[in-house]
Formats: C-alpha cells, sequence, structure tokens
C-alpha cells in the first residue's frame, strides 16, 4: 500500500518535471510574451498520480489474462462470446443493417454527411485490415492508393468527363494495379523495413501531386468533381448525400462479404499463416511473393475504389487530404478495432470518426488520443476490442466414423 | 539391405559456406523409400544446417540434392525455394516449433494442403461449387490427419493453447498434409518426457508403414533413434564420420569418441 | 567553384545533423531491433524546449551565446528524460511481443508526442532567437560557410568524439556493445541490459536534442511538426549507411547531406524530398544492410 503510494508520488513528481517547460510555460518569441500556467502543474500531477495507479492495475490484470490463458482458461469478454454465437451474429447484422437503411430518413442532411465519411473508413479500414490485419503486412503508406484512386477520378472526370459509376471499378483497378507495381520489389521485405517503406511511398506520392502540376494542379487541387449520377436526373444537395450514403451501404455490404469471404478461403489462410510465421509459412509450399502480393494488390484495390467515392462526394481534392495522418488514423482503426477482425475494424472505424464529430470537447484531442490509444492498444489489448473470430469448420466424414464407430 | 529398394533422396557431396565458416562439408547421404533414417551428432555438428539446405532455406555452396520420385524423371532441388521444394515432395518440422500459434490446430493442417489445391482469389469471392468441394475436402483430408496423429478432439482449439508434445505432433500433421515423399523431422523428440518420446516413436513408426512416407530425422540424443532408425548417419563439425545400422554406429570408436569428447567438454 | 564549396559545406552541414539524429536511430535499432519512431518528436521536443529556454532569457533581456549553451543544456535534459520515459512506458511493457507491436506503438507515440506539443503549446511557426553570432574571422569565407554553420560542424564533431569515447572507454558503452552482439549473453556475464537500454535511448535522444537546438537556431524557427519529416530523413541516412552501425550513421548521414545540397542546387530542389524518400525505398530494396551494415543471416 505505503509501497504504491511512494510509487506514484515520484511518477508524479517525474512527470510534473517533465511536463513543465511546455506545459507551464508558453513563449510567444514573435510578440516576445511569456505565460506561465502554474495550474496545470496541479492537473499533471493529479492526473499522472491516479494514472499511474491504473497503470499497474492494467498491468497486473494483464499478467492475470496471460496466467489464465496458459492454463487453457477462457479470457474472452462477453462481447467476444455473443458475438462468436452465429445466429446472434446474423440477428445484429440484421438490425443494424435496417437501422443504416432508415438512418437518413430520421437524421438530417449533415448528420448523413458525417455518416458517409464513417463509411468511408469503414472501407478503409477492412481494406487495410486486409493487409495488416490478416498477411500481418504493416502498411504506412496506404492513403496513397486511397489518393491515386481519388486522383485517376479527379483527373478523368476533369479532362473526359468520365462519370462517376464508369470510374468506381475503374479506380479499384487502378489502385490494384499500383499495388502489384508497388507491392512486387517489396515483398522480400522484414516487417518493420516494408512499413518504412510504404511510408514512403505515401510521401512521394503526395510530393508528386503537390508538384506535378500540369497534370494534378498542384497543391490547388481539382474541384467540381462530379457527383455520382442516377440515370440523368437532377438531384437536390440533400437527396444527392442520401444517394451517395446509399452508394456507400451497399459498398460496405459489398465490402464485408468480399474481405469476409476471402478471409475464410485458402486464400485467406495463407495469409494469416504468413502473418504469424513466414518461414514455416514457405516450408509448408505457400509462394511467399505471390501470397503477399495479392494481399497488398487486394488492400489496394478498396482504398482506390473508395478513393473515387471520396472524391464524388466532396468534389474536391488536393494533396493535403492525403498525408501520413490519414494513414495513421485508417492504421489506429484497425488496430483499435483489433488486427484480422472485420466486425472490430467497422468498430473502430465508428469510434474513432464519429466520437471526434459528436463530441466536440473531444475533437481537439483527437490525434492525440489516436496515438495514445495505438499505444496502449498494443500494450494492454493487442488483439483490439474485437479479436478474430475463431472459425470452426464442419467435417462430415470424419463425424460418421466416430458416430459409426 | 537397402539395395534392392528404391532411392528417393540422394545427397552429394553437399558443402555450405557462411562466409569463412563451413558449417556442412561435403556430406553425401541416401534416403531410401521406406526407409526411417536419422542424422545424429553433437550440438553444432551442421545437422539443421543440412536441413536447411535440403529444404531450400539455405543455397549450398556446392553439391547435388536430388529428389527421384518413383516413376518420374529426377530432380534436382538446389537453388528452390522452400515452397517449391515442398511441392516436390519434402516436407519439414522444426526443431523450436514454428506453429501458426494464432490460428486453430485445424486451420494449421489446411494451410499444409494449400500447395496441393488450387482454388484462387476470384474463387473465394464467388464461392462457386468447385470452390465449396475444395474446401470441404481440405477440411476432411485435414482432419483425417489430426486423427492420425491424435489431435481429433483439439481440432478447434488455438495452436498456441496445446501442450508441448502435442504441438510437435501438429507439426507433423501440418508437414503431412503437404503430401510429401519424404518427412523431414528436426529433433522431433526435443524437450519431451519419456512417455512423450516413445509415443511419438510410434507415430513415428505408424507414418513410415501405414502412410508409406520416407522419413529423414535430425536426434541430438543417440538413444532416442536408435530402436526406429536405419540407417544412422553421424555428423560432427559439419562432416560426415560415419552411417550404418544403429548396431554398427554404436560400434564405431569415432562415434564414441565424438558423443564422449562432447560430454567431456560439457 | 564557390558555389560547389558553398553547396559542399552547406550538404555537410545537413548531413552533420542527419548523422546526429540517426545515431539515436542505429544505436536503439542495434540492441533492441526497434524503429523507434517517435525520435523524430524527441528531436523536436529539444528544439522546443531550447526554444522555451532561450525564448524566455531573450524577452527577459538576456542575450548571447552564453544562453544558447543553457537553451541546449537544458534540453538535452529534456529530450533525454523523454526519451527515457518513452522506452519505460510504450516500449518496454512490449518486450517479446511480436515484432511489429513495438512499431506500431512507436507510431502511436508519435503521433501523440506531436499534438501533445501542439495542444500545450501552439501550431505557428515560432522564431528562434538569434544566439550564435557572426564570428568576425569567419569573414573571408562567409559566403562559402557561415558562422552557423561552423558552430555545428564544430559541436557535431565534438560530441561524436565523446560519443566514441563513451562507446569504446566506459563501462556502459561496453554493456552496449555486449548488448548489441547478444543481449542473452550480455544478461547471463551481468550486464544489467534494462539498464543498458535505458542508457541507449537517453544517449541517443541526447544526441537528438543537440541536432534539434543546432538546427533551431540555424533555421531560426521552431514548430511541432519539424520532427517528422527531419525523422525520417534521419531514418534514411541511418539504413544507407547500415542501421545498427554507429559510424554507419555518420556516414549515411553526411551521403543524404551532400545529396540533398547538390541535387538541390545543381538539379531542381521542388523534388528534393521524393529523392530522400526515394533513396530511402531504394537503399531498403536492393540493399537493405546499408554501406557499412553486416548482412545479417536468418536464422531458422
Amino acid at each position: 500500500m505505503w509501497q504504491e503510494f511512494k510509487q506514484s508520488i515520484v511518477v508524479s513528481i517525474w512527470f510534473v518535471f517533465l511536463t513543465f517547460p511546455l506545459m507551464v510555460v508558453r513563449v510567444n518569441t514573435m510578440e516576445d510574451l511569456v505565460e506561465w500556467r502554474w495550474m496545470n502543474i496541479a492537473w499533471v500531477a493529479i492526473a499522472s498520480f491516479l494514472l499511474s495507479y491504473l497503470w499497474r492495475y492494467m498491468l497486473a490484470r494483464k499478467q492475470v489474462r496471460k496466467k489464465v490463458e496458459e492454463e487453457g482458461g477462457d479470457t474472452r469478454s462477453k462481447l467476444q462470446i455473443m458475438l462468436e454465437n452465429e445466429s446472434l451474429r446474423f440477428k445484429a447484422m440484421g438490425v443494424l443493417l435496417v437501422a443504416a437503411l432508415v438512418y437518413p430518413q430520421i437524421f438530417d442532411t449533415y448528420q448523413t454527411t458525417i455518416m458517409i465519411s464513417a463509411l468511408i473508413y469503414v472501407v478503409l479500414g477492412l481494406g487495410l485490415n486486409i493487409n495488416v490485419g490478416l498477411a500481418g503486412m504493416l502498411d504506412l503508406g496506404y492513403v496513397a492508393f486511397f489518393g491515386i484512386g481519388a486522383y485517376t477520378f479527379g483527373i478523368l472526370n476533369h479532362h473526359f468527363d468520365v462519370g462517376f459509376w464508369m470510374m468506381l471499378p475503374v479506380g479499384g483497378m487502378v489502385g490494384c494495379l499500383f499495388g502489384v507495381i508497388l507491392g512486387f520489389p517489396i515483398l522480400r521485405l522484414r516487417g518493420d523495413y516494408l512499413a518504412i517503406v510504404t511510408l514512403g511511398f505515401g510521401m512521394i506520392l503526395k510530393v508528386v501531386l503537390e508538384n506535378w502540376g500540369s497534370l494534378t494542379f498542384g497543391p490547388s487541387g481539382i474541384a467540381n468533381i462530379d457527383k455520382p449520377g442516377l440515370f440523368g436526373l437532377d438531384l437536390s444537395l440533400a437527396n444527392h448525400t442520401i444517394y451517395i450514403y446509399y452508394i456507400m451501404i451497399a459498398l460496405v455490404v459489398f465490402t464485408i462479404i468480399v474481405t469476409n469471404r476471402l478471409k475464410n478461403s485458402r486464400v485467406g489462410r495463407a495469409w494469416m499463416a504468413l502473418r504469424e510465421d513466414e518461414v514455416a509459412c514457405i516450408a509448408m509450399g505457400i509462394d511467399m511473393a505471390r501470397t503477399k502480393l495479392s494481399a497488398y494488390a487486394l488492400g489496394a484495390f478498396w482504398a482506390g475504389m473508395i478513393g473515387v467515392v471520396f472524391a464524388s462526394k466532396t468534389t474536391f481534392i488536393n494533396p493535403a487530404s492525403f498525408t501520413f495522418m490519414e494513414s495513421a488514423i485508417i492504421l489506429s482503426i484497425v488496430v483499435l478495432g483489433g488486427m484480422g477482425s472485420i466486425l472490430g475494424v467497422i468498430l473502430g472505424a465508428f469510434i474513432l470518426i464519429l466520437l471526434p464529430e459528436y463530441m466536440r470537447a473531444f475533437s481537439e484531442y483527437r490525434m492525440l488520443i489516436f496515438g495514445a490509444s495505438m499505444t496502449l492498444m498494443m500494450i494492454f489489448r493487442p488483439q483490439g476490442l474485437i479479436s478474430g473470430l475463431r472459425q470452426t469448420y464442419l467435417y462430415k466424414g470424419a463425424k460418421e466414423e466416430i458416430d459409426n464407430g | 539391405m537397402a539395395e534392392n529398394k528404391h532411392k528417393l533422396l540422394e545427397v552429394k557431396g553437399l558443402t555450405m559456406d557462411f562466409g569463412g565458416l563451413r558449417a556442412v562439408d561435403s556430406v553425401s547421404l541416401d534416403v531410401h523409400e521406406g526407409e526411417i533414417a536419422a542424422l545424429i551428432g553433437p550440438n553444432g555438428a551442421g545437422k539443421t544446417t543440412f536441413f536447411n539446405c535440403v529444404t531450400g532455406i539455405y543455397n549450398p555452396t556446392r553439391g547435388d540434392i536430388l529428389l527421384h520420385p518413383k516413376e518420374q524423371k529426377t530432380r534436382r532441388l538446389n537453388g528452390l525455394k522452400p515452397n517449391k521444394v515442398t511441392e516436390m515432395g519434402l516436407a519439414r518440422t522444426f526443431q523450436n516449433i514454428r506453429l501458426f500459434q494464432g490460428m486453430t490446430v485445424l486451420e494449421n493442417v489446411m494451410i499444409g494442403r494449400h500447395c496441393r489445391t488450387k482454388a484462387g482469389i476470384f474463387h473465394a469471392i464467388l464461392r462457386g461449387k468447385t470452390f465449396r468441394e475444395e474446401e470441404q475436402q481440405i477440411v476432411e483430408s485435414s482432419y483425417q490427419l489430426l486423427e492420425k496423429v491424435g489431435l481429433g478432439d483439439s481440432a478447434n482449439e488455438f495452436a498456441k493453447n496445446l501442450p508441448y508434445g502435442a504441438q510437435r505432433r501438429l507439426e507433423i500433421a501440418r508437414a503431412m498434409a503437404t503430401d510429401p515423399l519424404l518427412l523431414l523431422l528436426d529433433e522431433p523428440a526435443a524437450g519431451m518426457n519419456p512417455q512423450e518420446t516413445s509415443a511419438l516413436d510410434q507415430l513415428i513408426v505408424k507414418i513410415s508403414t501405414e502412410e508409406k512416407i520416407a522419413i529423414l530425422l535430425i536426434e541430438h540424443d543417440m538413444k532416442l533413434v536408435m530402436n526406429i532408425s536405419d540407417p544412422v548417419y553421424v555428423m560432427e563439425y559439419g562432416k560426415k564420420i560415419a552411417e550404418g545400422s544403429p548396431q554398427q554406429i554404436k560400434d564405431n570408436p569415432k562415434v564414441i569418441e565424438a558423443y564422449l569428447g562432447e560430454e567431456a567438454d560439457a | 567553384m564557390d558555389y560547389f564549396l558553398e553547396l559542399f559545406f552547406g550538404g555537410l552541414t545537413r548531413g552533420s545533423i542527419y548523422a546526429l539524429i540517426a545515431l539515436g536511430y542505429t544505436m536503439v535499432y542495434g540492441i533492441i531491433q526497434l524503429i523507434n519512431f517517435a525520435h523524430g518528436e524527441i528531436y523536436m521536443i529539444g528544439a522546443f524546449v531550447a526554444l522555451i529556454v532561450a525564448g524566455v532569457c531573450t524577452i527577459y533581456g538576456l542575450s548571447g551565446v552564453a544562453i544558447l549553451i543553457l537553451a541546449g543544456a537544458v534540453a538535452i535534459v529534456y529530450a533525454a528524460a523523454y526519451g527515457y520515459t518513452l522506452e519505460k512506458i510504450a516500449y518496454r511493457p512490449l518486450r517479446g511481443s511480436p515484432r511489429l507491436s513495438p512499431l506500431i506503438s512507436a507510431i502511436g507515440m508519435s503521433i501523440f508526442l506531436q499534438n501533445y506539443v501542439l495542444l500545450v503549446q501552439t501550431a505557428d511557426y515560432l522564431p528562434f532567437p538569434r544566439l550564435i553570432p557572426d564570428f568576425a574571422f569567419m569573414e573571408p569565407v562567409a559566403h562559402i560557410i557561415g558562422s552557423p554553420e561552423l558552430v555545428i560542424l564544430v559541436t557535431t564533431v565534438v560530441t561524436m568524439i565523446l560519443l566514441t569515447l563513451l562507446i569504446k572507454k566506459t563501462r556502459v558503452g561496453k554493456g552496449m556493445r555486449a548488448t548489441q552482439q547478444d543481449m542473452n549473453m550480455a544478461r547471463l556475464v551481468g550486464v544489467n541490459v534494462d539498464r543498458v537500454i535505458s542508457m541507449t535511448f537517453i544517449i541517443g535522444s541526447a544526441l537528438a536534442a543537440i541536432a534539434g537546438v543546432l538546427v533551431a537556431s540555424y533555421i531560426g524557427q521552431v514548430n511541432f511538426y519539424i520532427g517528422f519529416l527531419a525523422g525520417v530523413k534521419a531514418f534514411t541516412a541511418a539504413v544507407l549507411g547500415g542501421i545498427g552501425s554507429i559510424p554507419g550513421a555518420v556516414l549515411g548521414g553526411l551521403v543524404l547531406g551532400w545529396a540533398e545540397s547538390f541535387s538541390a542546387g545543381y538539379i531542381s530542389s521542388d523534388y528534393e524530398d521524393v529523392f530522400t524518400f526515394g533513396l530511402l525505398v531504394l537503399i531498403l530494396i536492393l540493399r537493405p544492410s546499408g554501406i557499412l551494415g553486416k548482412v545479417t543471416k536468418q536464422k531458422v
């Protein structure tokens, strides 16, 4: 007791020291002003004192969980157990789908717009989940493919008036093509190097978009991109938003079905095996290059396709939308939700995108919390909020054998 | 006794250098159909490096690795990627167990079926009849393999939650799922207690006789292999120092010296 | 010729900054095989703390080189403290986790620290007081190399010499070298590995802070975002020289500095960053062991 108290006091003093210059002093060297915010010392002291208790408690809990797991015990959360029940899962999904369908009829255009961007992140998260969650390839430049999709649509729409529906699959395929081209040379790389190379890709794309003015219109971007057409009808802004919303719902459902099918297939299992152990994977006869490339290119496909929707929704794109921060947001969706878990990623996207929208106080601290949550999840809950559901298979022949014998 | 049997794997003068270090020095070794051959030797003798060369993880500096499948063309395995070697019919286990820890026991074995099945991305998305049939066939055959190694009841557990001995058996089942002609086992009994070891010995003999898969196993402890293996090859300091029946090996002064020397060092 | 020399010294200055930051990456990677993604943020915090100290001093009427040294000292202490805390909170609990976990944690910390500084300070670029005087003796060569550049070069050289002595001669340095060779073996022979790792973070962070102070007083402004780009570039330098190798980090930093300086001077500066990232991508793909790094064989 006393020991813990002393420890927390030390932590508290340490953090007061650590945060002193940055949190207490604020200089404005332009106007020669110094601001002293002494109250912050108290806040830091109290917060770090309490958090150190919480930290120790969480670490202890993690140890207990680990021990229970080693002894073959069950450490799944209630939510997890509920979700592993298949019929319950389908019912819940049905309810959610109905709710999603009536949503724009109940809420106004503003709410629908916010929901559209959350849905965009759901698809981006599910796409990145193929790379990071299933195949274990940490892609820090995922936004590059998103940008490629958006710009492909923006440029072709600007010069040749190509419409949204035409471009939706084309955007995906262009993303996929770039995935193959960029993915090819990096397949041999180790996990952390691959992460940095993909980060490099993302940065390169942004600089190219900014500087290749003749093609991309530079930092000022491309404006007046067409919204999706509906049999040539002239829709009002509100109706257009609703229309795009339904397009997104359809895309989300499509993405969920496809990624779920991929996950539970020969290819998906190979991805997961690759994530677990590369050497064992190739020793079991899996072609590593091919498997990695398929994951990378498929992840890129979703980003490219959703880039088209994004460009069409905002009608304006510029390089500022495709920064590393955007990649980091998508990554934290996957990490928070649960790497490899489709339901987890969906939940992660809603939490991380909707929470800052609805809680204004929260929005200022958005990126701060994203960053902290990535670290905290890695330490305390690496499987994410919802971990990948365990796939069980029915074996007929073998069962009969047991029944007969 | 080996003369009239079909020669399956033929390794001739295999040499592996790491920089200036010669880990394996012109080792030759044959495995015939139906055999349980053993490669033994003290720690650091180069046994695992030899395995890694044969299975394509390292590209050997010199030498030939030839596979003679029955009624088929002889194939040279040098320089092939590990997955190609596995496709040719060599499957292996690892000294330090390398299972796919976060996947279920059954899924681990299903991965072994990967190179014998075909369904691609589009099949997976469309889920046609062929896909579903192939998928079911993967599940069935994998489950049967699990039954064979005695893990049928744990099919849906996570691999990481299996006890140690069961993990070793799962590795064997996973390797067998690739339909190998030859199974290479790297210290399969390492870390096992005597009961587990004898169960493992029985399993290996069963695989050899019932499944007609030839086996090459590495063992550090020579007592363990003497009951089930013939022939036995002995390596020390990267060189092959002896080969023959277990009895011949036991009586070979060089082998005795190699093992005694090690005990004296320890 | 003068233009060439100007670019040469410009590249040298830049390169030595990259080298100072790259050392932190390379030392940490050498010991725990982690790309400390938040290292650039430590550099930024060093620069920011220096700005605060120097700013407060100048506003209260003090100035001169002494202030720069004071600001530098405080920045070093704080950067080291942040580096130490970072390791303890975000990386130590993840030892033995899958390889990508600490990297993701590091990315999280990078984002966190950036936004922490953004929130408690400002999003604006703040001017850094001019504290390095123009030395009279530099007059004749001022069009090729200015006084701030000279200060940067001299500081870097002195720091490098001190670092070399620290690693070659002291107990801590020996522990670091032993841990780098084989962590388990080092632990067996009585090296306190946890302390060595902490020390590595402290030293690496202190070096980054030195770079931060030098850059801030050279460029003349500081912002919460400066760490990201500098971090990626310094990492490029570390990889270029061979990650894990200390002389490699210095060599990589200099090569990158010159490459950037000459390509911007003779070709175009529009695509300067593309050039750096392209270089990073190419080295990682073609020769991930860098110029001086050892080719490690995969253990099975």
